[in-house]
Formats: structure tokens, sequence, C-alpha cells
């Protein structure tokens, strides 16, 4: 045979196999023509219409798209893009989003009338979460940790149809930032962790940006080699729900004196030592944390080689003082972490995938030396329920939880051993989120309780001088105070599948009465 | 239960008697005592209220060693005897009177206390008293008062009353107050008594409020009111001993043992003669290092409370 050119070519040779003739076109049987020269190249991909985007992807009824939370409850893209595929008639699609929030109530009409069959997410709150609860859907909703859904994304078990990807900044080709260098800043979440997984694996990629950028948009996030389509829209997020100013340092004594504890608990540990790394969160209690850690660390003269997770302004400050080497950041919480995802050459984006995701090949959560996460509830045997009110409500997000715990070399949990009228620590928590196997310590004002498997921080706790109280009576205490609370009564109906890490179902939700 | 006379008092916590959320959990900032307020904290209309609910406080949670202190309603009120009773009752350590002028106001206070410890089945005289005094005339009568009751455990000033009674107003450096702590601190020790200072009311000015606990200490006051538990660290560092002070304390007590283990008369420390002033001082500056969690080496316990 010959190809296009006139070159004579066998159909196979062996140990390379069959050849396929160059056929003059320019890729896959698409001819070169005119309009796939410049200037309409570099905006090929480049919509101004959501619903030609849409059509294009080839979506269908009972398919799933997804969505990321880098807006936070600032986010516009999932009710925009559920909206027009209400109004072009879509049916029966499943949500998999990596969290959802207040601001996402509108779908509870998209359920009512069918165009949402499914939800998979980090988690839920405001109206949405208690319809849910309130047993809304027909098929229950199926929660997944942050490192859970990357990996079930990337097995292909949460198979992603089309994702809807609202970003800050894109070219026209794709390459796509949690920020923007040109233009309008205002909408800039920072880190695109969690979308970059979907960007990646999903069957068609849509970006939708406020902020078309020249080419190229490098360094970026999200590759072009990700992206199928690019819609420009007015606006992407409201940038008060997306990313607060500046945190403000908690004054109130209880949390300030959990966080001391916890601090002391970490240096008591034997963890931190020069080159150490942490994780601590957005709570009062945990950006209290992260000040004590800082004077720790000035008094001993010592600096932490990373820290991860989300990042906030505590945690830039004391990266840009030198104090924390690098940052490894799957979404930011405040406008410092964003400029500084954006400005600081070792604070790197990396994507849930990588920051927490639960394969033995190992994320950045497993080389992680102490973590402080928070609970609504934990149970004596250091379960711990971070979705679920004590009213059996949908009401918070797995996020992280699961993952840190499990990677971590010592987990803390901080939480005040009453709220309002409610003990924290219970028999069993409503909801189990993160198991008890993978939590090491629990700090509350009231005493410093630590995992009995964990002989050796008791052990070294003591020759601290840190008095540790089983927990136990920990809940005794709390229990003195404000009664023990009757159970929450359930109804039969399944409202969600609670999974762990690996996808097995570590707890069932059930409608409240 | 019997009265506590002497015992560290360098932190009295107001606790608003209509705060269930702070009453819950007072205890654990580290505060010595902890003053419920049913007085100027809560409203007229909510007076009865206030009372149950401290009540119900005192009677149902477990304050550690913390020392129990109400500040009831002056008896003139109309709302006094009833929180007497109730705080009674209750097993409160020690009832404050606000506005105290005359050693009859003890007297009267003393006597109803007395009538309900009977009443309530409780070991009479077991209920300690403090008179707060917040006026010119309370000041002039004040060791008076300080002397007028063997329940009372300590009195204190109560600035913000005071200085409007004096026509003026409180300054940082506090010159304005400096009769009337002379005055509280004399009569309190003339009769054998604590004295506690007046509360700090800016929260945010942390360098104030530390130069006004060093000044208070430095007149003699065993302790100062707070308002805040934020309030509660900064009066325990300054009044935690230095190295230097502890180590002559505990040189001093060592003496006494030694001299006691071999007869001798006549006790004598780096050359200087230990009489009981000197051991009074070493005594209580070992008591505040060890609240202070300081570990005292050759010492009974030391270490943490």
């Amino acid at each position: 045979m010959k190809n296009i050119l006139g070159v004579d070519l066998p159909e196979r040779i062996e140990g390379v196999g069959p050849l396929r003739p160059y056929d003059g076109k320019r890729f896959g049987g698409t001819p070169f023509e005119a309009g796939l020269k410049a200037p309409v190249k570099e905006t090929r991909k480049l919509l101004d219409s959501l619903e030609e985007a849409i059509r294009l992807s080839g979506l269908k009824d009972g398919m799933t798209i997804s969505f990321h939370h880098h807006f936070r409850n600032g986010d516009y893209i999932v009710n925009m893009v559920v909206d027009k595929l209400a109004e072009m008639g879509f049916r029966d699609l499943a949500i998999a989003a990596s969290s959802l929030s207040d601001c996402h109530a509108p779908l509870i009409g998209h359920i009512r009338n069918g165009v949402i069959r499914r939800i998979e997410t980090s988690g839920m709150r405001g109206e949405l979460a208690n319809a849910v609860s309130n047993g809304l859907m027909d098929t229950p909703a199926v929660f997944r940790s942050h490192g859970g859904r990357a990996w079930a994304i990337a097995n292909g078990s949460l198979k992603i149809d089309v994702a809807f990807l609202g970003v800050p900044s894109s070219d026209p080709a794709g390459n796509a930032n949690g920020f923007s260098r040109e233009g309008d800043n205002s909408t800039a979440c920072g880190s695109l962790g969690y979308a970059m997984v979907d960007a990646h694996y999903a069957q068609k990629t849509i970006l939708l940006t406020n902020n078309v950028v020249s080419y190229p948009n490098t360094p970026c996030q999200i590759p072009q080699t990700d992206v199928d389509y690019v819609v420009r829209v007015d606006e992407i997020g409201n940038p008060k729900g997306i990313a607060s100013g500046a945190t403000r340092f908690t004054t109130n004594p209880k949390e300030l004196m959990i966080a001391e504890k916890t601090a002391a608990v970490m240096e008591a540990s034997g963890y931190l030592k020069d080159g150490f790394s942490f994780q601590t969160g957005t709570g009062g209690a945990s950006l209290a944390v992260t000040r004590f850690l800082r004077d720790k660390m000035l008094e001993e003269g010592i600096t932490a080689n990373f820290a991860l997770g989300g990042i906030t302004g505590a945690i830039v400050k004391l990266h840009e003082e030198g104090l924390i080497k690098k940052l490894l950041d799957v979404q930011d919480f405040d406008l410092d972490a964003v400029r500084s995802a954006q400005e600081n050459p070792f604070h790197t984006v990396v994507s849930a995938h990588h920051y927490a995701g639960p394969g033995l090949e190992g994320s950045a959560v497993d080389s992680v030396d102490m973590v402080v996460l928070s609970a609504l509830e934990i149970d004596t045997d250091f379960n711990v329920n971070v979705l679920t009110g004590s009213d059996g409500v949908i009401r918070g997000a797995i996020g992280g939880h699961p993952d840190t715990a499990a990677g971590s070399s010592l987990t803390i949990i901080t939480a005040p051993l009453i709220r309002g009228r409610i003990p924290t620590i219970l028999d069993r928590v409503n909801t189990v989120v993160t198991p008890g196997v993978s939590v090491d310590v629990l700090v509350t004002e009231a005493g410093v309780a630590v995992n009995p498997a964990r002989r050796d921080l008791i052990g070294r706790l003591a020759a601290a001088g840190i008095e540790t109280t089983p927990i136990e009576v920990l809940k005794e205490r709390a229990e003195a105070v404000v009664g023990k609370p009757e159970p929450v009564e359930y109804g039969d109906k399944v409202v969600g599948v609670v999974t762990y890490r690996d996808g097995t179902v570590i707890d069932l939700i059930r409608n409240v009465k | 239960m019997a009265l506590v006379r002497e015992r560290l008092r360098r932190t009295m916590m107001f606790v608003p008697g209509n705060n269930p959320g702070l009453m819950r959990d007072a205890h654990i900032f580290g505060a010595d005592s902890l003053m419920f307020d049913l007085e100027d904290s809560v409203k007229a209309t909510e007076k009865d209220a206030a009372r149950f609910l401290v009540y119900h406080a005192l009677t149902t949670i477990d304050y550690g060693g913390v020392e129990k202190v109400v500040r009831v309603n002056p008896l003139s009120s109309g709302h006094g005897r009833a929180d007497i009773e109730a705080m009674v009752k209750a097993g409160a350590d020690v009832i404050r009177l606000p506005k105290s002028e005359t050693a009859e106001d003890v007297v009267e206070a003393d006597r109803l206390i007395g009538e309900f410890e009977e009443k309530y089945g409780l070991q009479k005289g077991s209920v300690g008293m403090m008179a707060a005094i917040e006026s010119g005339l309370g000041i002039i009568n004040a060791y008076e008062i300080a002397s007028a009751s063997p329940r009372l455990i300590g009195m204190a000033i109560g600035a913000e009353d005071y200085v409007a009674d004096l026509k003026t107003t409180r300054s940082p450096e506090g010159f304005e107050l400096s009769f009337a702590r002379g005055m509280i601190i004399n009569a309190a020790r003339a009769a054998g008594i604590a004295a506690l200072d007046t509360v700090y009311s800016d929260v945010n000015n942390e360098e104030g409020f530390k130069n006004e606990v060093r000044l208070i200490k430095q007149l003699g006051f065993d302790g100062k009111s707070v308002i805040n538990p934020r309030q509660i660290r900064p009066v325990i560092e300054i009044y935690t001993p230095s190295e230097k002070e502890i180590n002559h304390a505990l040189g001093v007590i060592g003496a006494i043992r030694e001299a006691n283990e071999k007869g001798l008369g006549v006790i004598a420390y780096n050359g200087k003669m230990v009489d009981k002033p000197v051991v009074d001082r070493a005594e209580r500056i070992l008591m505040l290092a060890k609240a202070a969690g300081i570990p005292l080496a050759g010492t009974d316990g030391g270490g943490k409370e």
C-alpha cells in the first residue's frame, strides 16, 4: 500500500505491528481546513454559549456531571449549569460535586422535577441538606472524602461524563488557574486542587470563566490537554463567599485554652522537631493552634518542612517568615492564602488525589506528622462525626477528615466538651465518618484524652506533665452538667451512604422524623 | 464544710448570674475564686431568674477546688434576703455584700446567714462573707466593717461606684483610688482578712491591666477581681515569685527545719535572723509558687495542684 505522499508501505512490520498510511488529514481523519488555521485555531474551544458547550459535550439523560467547591458558598456555577440543563430538558442526571453549600438550595427544585436523580458529594449544608435528611431523594446521597472521591474518579468507580468547572482564569485553549494574572482577579480562589481531578478524568471537561486571558496562561493548574471547551460567562461566583478577608485570631478564652493545650500535646508528643510537618484547619481553635505552634518554633529554633491541606493566612504567615519551607495546597480559605498561591514559588497547588488519595502509592497525607481536626461528635471509641448534627440532620462535610486522620502520625481532635446544651462525647456518634482507629488524641477545655491504643503517647504526655483523662470520664463530666441526650429518632429510609476513603461503606444516614 | 479563711485569692472572676454558658465551665480557666453576680449584671426584672440559675449551677456543677462566692443584692433592695437564703442553701462558700457602708450592714447580713445556716442544717459559721466597699462613707468605715463579723474572709473595693461618689472618674494611673486602696488594705490587714482590688474593665488593654496588677501587688493586695478569663494568666504571672525569691524562701524553711532538729532557739539564714515576718513571707511565696505549678524540690507535693 501507499500513503498519500506515495511512499510504499507493507501492511505490517514484525515487532511494530500493522501500519496506518498517512492520509493527508490533520488528526484522526479531520481534514486541514481554513477553519482550523489561525486565528480561528486559538479560539476553537472557546464558546460564548453554555448551551452550545453542553450540546457539543454529548451529555445525555442519566449521565453524571461534576462540579468543584472552590467557590464555597459564593459559587454561581452549580445553579447556573443545572438551571440551563433543566431548561434544555435534561433528566435523571447525577451530580458528583466535590462539595455543596447553603447556596445550592435551588437544587431542591431540580430534584423534585426530575432533572437531578442522584448526588455524590463530600457534604451538604442548609436547606438542601435539611431536605435530603427529610427524605427528599429516592436514591440516597453518596458521601465521599476528598481523597476518597479523587481515588474513585481515578479508578473509574465514579465515572464523570461531563465536568463543569468554574475557573478564575483560562486561556482560549483551556490552561486554567484559580487566580488571574490579567484583568479582574476579584473572584480568585487560589488552588483548583479538587477541580484538577475532574478535569483530568472526566470524559468531557467544560471550563466556565469570567477571565479569558492570553495564551499561554502558564504556569497553570489545569492544562489544556484536560479541557474540551472554555465558556465565557459574566460571573463565576461572589467574591465574598469565595474567600474571606484576613481571619482574626479568636479571643474566645475556651478556644484559646483548647488551642494552647493542643500545642502542648504536639510538643510533648515528640513529633514537634526540626523538619516536621503538619496540617491545621480553619476553626477558631485550629487557627490559634497555628499561632501557639509558631511561638514554640521560634522558641526552639525549629522549622517545618511542609504544611498541607486547606491553606489559611495563618499558615501563609509562617511560610513567609521562613518557618514552613513548603506548602501543599488543595484549597484556600482566605485572601492571604489566595495571594500566596499566586505569588510564592514553594506554595504548590496539588490535586485532591495528590493531597489525600488513599491508594498504596501514597499521597501527601501519608507523609504528614501531625494533623489537628475538629469534630461535631466523638464517641468513647474515638469515632468522629463531622457530617450530621446532634439532631441527625446533615449539616457538614467529610472533607479531608478521614484522609488526614489515616495518614498522619499523630491525629488530634479538638472540640468543646459541650456545645449549647449538647455533650460532644457520646457512647456512639450519630454518623461515623472517621474511624476511631485513626484518631489518637482528643483535646477539650476540660481535659485531654488519649486513644488507649496509643500507649506510647500516654507515656510521653505524662513525662511532659500533661495530665490525661479517660474519654469516658470526660463524657461523664459533660453529662454531669447537661445530662445525657435522648437518642435521635430516625425513620427507615436511607438518605445518605457514607463511604470510607477506599469506597467501602462506613455508615448510613437515615431520614429524620 | 467549714469556713476557709486563709487561701490564695489572686483572681476572683466575675460570672454574670444570667449567663448559663459561662457558668457551666467558669472554673476551668484557673481562677482561684468565682464570683457569681446577682447584683449589677442582672436586670431588676430578671433577679429571680438569675437566683434560680445560680442556685442550680452551684448544686449541679462540680467546681472543684475553686472558691464559690456569690454577690447578692443589697438587703435594702428587697432581693437581698431571698438571695442570701438561696445561696446559703446552695452551698456557696462566701456571700459577698455589695455597697457596704457601715458595720450594721455586715451585722445584719451575718445574722441572716446564721438564720439560714440553721434552717438548712449547715454548720454554724461555715458560710463566709466578703464586704465590698463602693463609697466614701464605706471607705471611712473600712476597719469597722472589716472587723464586724467573724464570717468575713475579705474585703474588696468597687471602684466604679466609688469614683462616681467622689465626683471623679478613673484614670489609667489610678491616683483617685490611692486613698481608698490604702484604707482597704490597712483595714483588711488590721482585721486579719484578705484584700481584693477592683476590676479593670478594658479587657483589650493588656499592658494597662498588668501595670495595675503590679501596683496592687506592691500595695499588698491578695489579688484582683477579673471580668474575663483572659485576665487570669497575667495576674498569676505577676503574683508568681521569682526564682530568687523561691530559693530564698526554701532556704528559710530549710533553716527552720534544721534549727528545730537541732533544738536551736534562734534561727539564722544567710547571716540574718529569721523571725516571724520572714517565715510568713517565705510560706506565702512557696504557696504562690506551688499554685503557679512550679515544682519545688525539698518540699511536700510541689508540681501541679
